[in-house]
């Protein structure tokens, strides 16, 4: 297993990702499309860590542990926002009794 | 040798006094004003006596210098404060600390019972501190400060009455008029600052008036640029000495109480146009063109005024026209390089104009009314008033051996000695006014004073329809109270003494011969023969006045059909207020100027910024069409905005 092949997997999975975010109508699906691209964003981090560590700033075992406190960052961050995504969810589907996000443009002139 | 603080002191005093009276009399004790007019009296006496013990000092010692004070610090030019004590000023110390003085104690009697007391004593200190800092200013940026305090003043006294309208409007025209030449100063004032570097590579500093002189001499301001300086100043002069075509304000000024005018408007503050002149006289000699065109205006305001005068019904106003008349004389000597005759003139000037419109306030004090139409016959009820006038009068008319006669001679025969074309135009014009201003005076002199008594105010008011109160008397016939004739009195002394025993052509009474000429550094005399033709003409003016007023059936309508039309001219003011109202201000100023950026403005800048707010508003329109509130659509833009921002970055980084 090489850097390569991580990123790789990583813009497969960005990719899918993303064309789920703009793509589906299920508001639920958008959100998971979006850890998609989190976790994609993730693997992308850990893989530059492990692989490319430049010389100068590592510690005494030759490690810089940057990339995995991001990740460990991010995944707080995005159960955080999944929490809120989902309550925006419920609250939309109490008023409009559908989570189709094109029903949702209040924000249209 | 004097102290400066005893000079800073002759200025201090009446500042002291302003102070008192705004902050602690008129608030607190108004009930006593008459505190007011003790302050003041005290603290003008005090400076008087301060000014003479600085003439003295000068006299023995000639001019005594002061280090000037630091007072701002900008960049490389510094502006002072301090003090010239030359005789120019110690002269001018006199003349206004004396004057003012005898102003106050007159103001005792004329002002007494008005309401405004307090405030009239509280303005008179300022004014007679300003003036006092003007003249003993070293420093342009000083002088042009207490330039401006005395044209507040003025404006303040002026409209001192403000229930009234005219006054009020008289104030508002005297200010803005004086102003449109202030701004000539002004532009003078910057001019010189901008010459800062040029006059610091020589040491010196470009806002000190000794300074600039000794700029010029070295040839720092030369050509047309030291013209157009020096036309600045003069334009400041212009507007402060109402010389043509700034008058205009001068006899509307006359709205103000009559002791003002007799300080401000006669004596002193109209007087700071020829004393500016004066102080710059080096700079301004050295450009002879403006010497040219500073004689000119002095000598066809002298006769353009004086022939104004010959018709003006209204005591004061007659007065008011001949003070132009006189300033236009003092100007034109500046021009002509008569620079003792200028200022003997203004020296002697002062006293006899100041006791003329004393008298004509006193007149006013028993008649009610400033109209000589319905005055006449006084001097059966105030002979010493009738007196006083009568001196004061031959004094301006130029009679032997009073001094009006003295330093009016002086003028003419050096602008006859002149030579070129410019001083014999202006000493033929001089020359002509001066029967036109015997003519005026006694012209004043018998409608009030001789004759029968026509009704005072009481008549006034009954031909204008006003009807009157029963048992409200308003002419009381007698001579005013003595605190009114004593001022009066010893300014007419001044008046017969203050030219032939100050500038005397031969030593007499252990004076020398051109005492006042020597002391001021400069050259004057008389020419005999001149003398006694201007003499002649005068009784001659004086003649013409008798036959007209004072032989009775003559009046009123004394003048013949073909003059009824230089009469009507005369009486309108040349039109000159119309002109300069409707023609200048009116059409051309608020018309063309007016116009022209009120059309500028709506055409060009409101145009601009109604396309710049249009513009916008119609491209806020076309983007708000792509926020369709689609958030997938965004992340769609946002993706593609990505994309492209890759392959360039991609495209241009790895080739």
């Amino acid at each position: 297993m090489d850097l390569e092949r991580l990123l790789i997997l990583s813009a497969i999975l960005f990719c899918i990702g993303l064309y789920g975010t703009m793509a589906r109508r299920n508001a639920i699906t958008v959100l998971m499309s979006l850890e998609l691209m989190f976790n994609a964003v993730n693997v992308a981090m850990v893989a530059f860590a492990k692989y490319i560590v430049p010389t100068g700033v590592q510690d005494h075992l030759g490690r810089l542990l940057t990339g995995q406190m991001f990740v460990v960052f991010i995944i707080t961050v995005a159960a955080a926002e999944i929490a809120l995504g989902l309550a925006i969810v419920i609250a939309l589907y109490r008023n409009r009794e559908t989570v189709d996000i094109t029903e949702a443009s209040l924000m249209r002139r | 040798m004097i102290q400066e603080a005893a000079v800073w002191a002759i200025f201090l005093l009446p500042l002291g006094s302003f102070v008192a009276i705004a902050l602690v009399i008129r608030p607190f004790l108004n009930r006593f004003s008459g505190l007011a007019a003790l302050t003041t009296i005290t603290t003008i006496g005090a400076s008087f006596a301060l000014s003479l013990v600085a003439l003295g000092s000068v006299i023995d010692n000639g001019e005594v210098l002061f280090a000037p004070h630091e007072w701002l610090s900008l960049g490389a030019l510094q502006i002072n404060l301090g003090i010239i004590l030359d005789p120019l000023t110690s002269i001018m110390l006199v003349v206004v600390t004396g004057v003012s003085l005898m102003v106050q104690v007159y103001s005792l009697g004329y002002m007494r019972g008005d309401p405004g007391f307090a405030r009239y004593y509280a303005l008179m200190s300022l004014f007679t501190a300003s003036m006092i800092g003007l003249v003993i200013a070293s420093n342009v940026v000083q002088l042009y400060v207490f330039w401006e305090l005395v044209g507040v003043c003025s404006y303040l006294l002026i409209g001192f009455w403000f229930t009234r309208p005219a006054a009020a409007a008289a104030a508002k025209k005297a200010f803005v008029v004086t102003r449109i030449g202030d701004l000539g100063f002004l532009i003078a004032i910057l001019y010189l600052f901008f010459n800062t570097a040029a006059f610091a590579e020589n040491g010196l500093n470009a806002l000190e008036i000794a300074d600039i002189s000794a700029g010029v001499q070295l040839g720092l301001l030369g050509g047309t640029a030291l013209t157009l300086m020096v036309m600045g100043i003069f334009a400041g002069a212009m507007g402060k000495s109402a010389q043509f075509p700034l008058h205009i304000w001068l006899p509307d000024a006359m709205e103000g109480p009559t002791p003002v005018s007799s300080l401000i408007h006669a004596a002193t503050m109209v007087a700071a146009g020829v004393f500016l002149i004066a102080r710059f006289f080096p700079v301004v000699e050295a450009s002879v063109h403006a010497m040219q065109i500073i004689a000119l205006v002095g000598a066809i305001t002298a006769i353009f005024a004086a022939t104004m005068g010959l018709v003006m019904n209204d005591i004061k106003r007659v007065l008011a026209y001949s003070t132009i008349s006189q300033l236009g004389y003092m100007v034109a000597a500046l021009g002509v390089g008569a620079y003792v005759p200028a200022i003997f003139h203004l020296f002697t000037h002062a006293f006899f104009k100041a006791l003329l419109f004393m008298g004509a306030g006193s007149v006013n004090h028993a008649s009610g009314t400033f109209d000589m139409r319905y005055m006449g016959g006084l001097r059966k009820y105030m002979p010493w008033t009738y007196m006083l006038v009568l001196i004061g009068s031959l004094s301006l008319a130029g009679i032997f051996p009073l001094s009006g006669f003295w330093s009016k001679d002086e003028i003419l025969a050096h602008a006859w000695g002149g030579g070129s074309t410019v001083d014999t135009v202006v000493f033929w014009l001089l020359f002509a006014a001066v029967p036109m201003t015997a003519f005026y005076i006694f012209r004043m002199v018998f409608m009030t004073f001789h004759g029968e008594f026509r009704g005072g105010v009481e008549a006034e008011e009954q031909d204008a329809g006003i009807p009157s109160h029963q048992g409200e008397h308003k002419v009381h016939l007698a001579e005013s109270p003595w605190v009114m004739v004593l001022p009066m009195g010893l300014l007419a002394v001044a008046s017969v003494v203050a030219g032939g025993l100050v500038n005397p052509v031969v030593d007499i009474l252990g004076i020398p011969a051109h005492w006042f000429a020597d002391f001021l550094g400069g050259k004057s005399d008389i020419i005999l023969s001149l003398a006694g033709l201007s003499l002649a003409v005068a009784v001659l003016g004086i003649g013409t006045a008798v036959f007209l007023f004072l032989v009775p059936n003559l009046l009123p309508g004394p003048l013949g059909a073909p003059f009824r039309l230089a009469h009507h001219l005369l009486s309108r003011k040349y039109y000159m207020d119309e002109l300069l109202e409707g023609g200048v201000t009116r059409r051309g100023f608020y018309g063309v100027g007016g116009g022209s950026l009120d059309w500028m403005d709506r055409k060009i800048i409101d145009n601009f910024a109604e396309t710049i707010g249009w513009s916008s508003m119609n491209f806020g329109r076309v983007v708000a069409l792509l926020q369709t509130g689609q958030a997938q659509g965004y992340v769609l833009i946002v993706t593609l905005g990505a994309i492209v921002i890759g392959g360039v970055f991609f495209a241009f980084m790895w080739t």
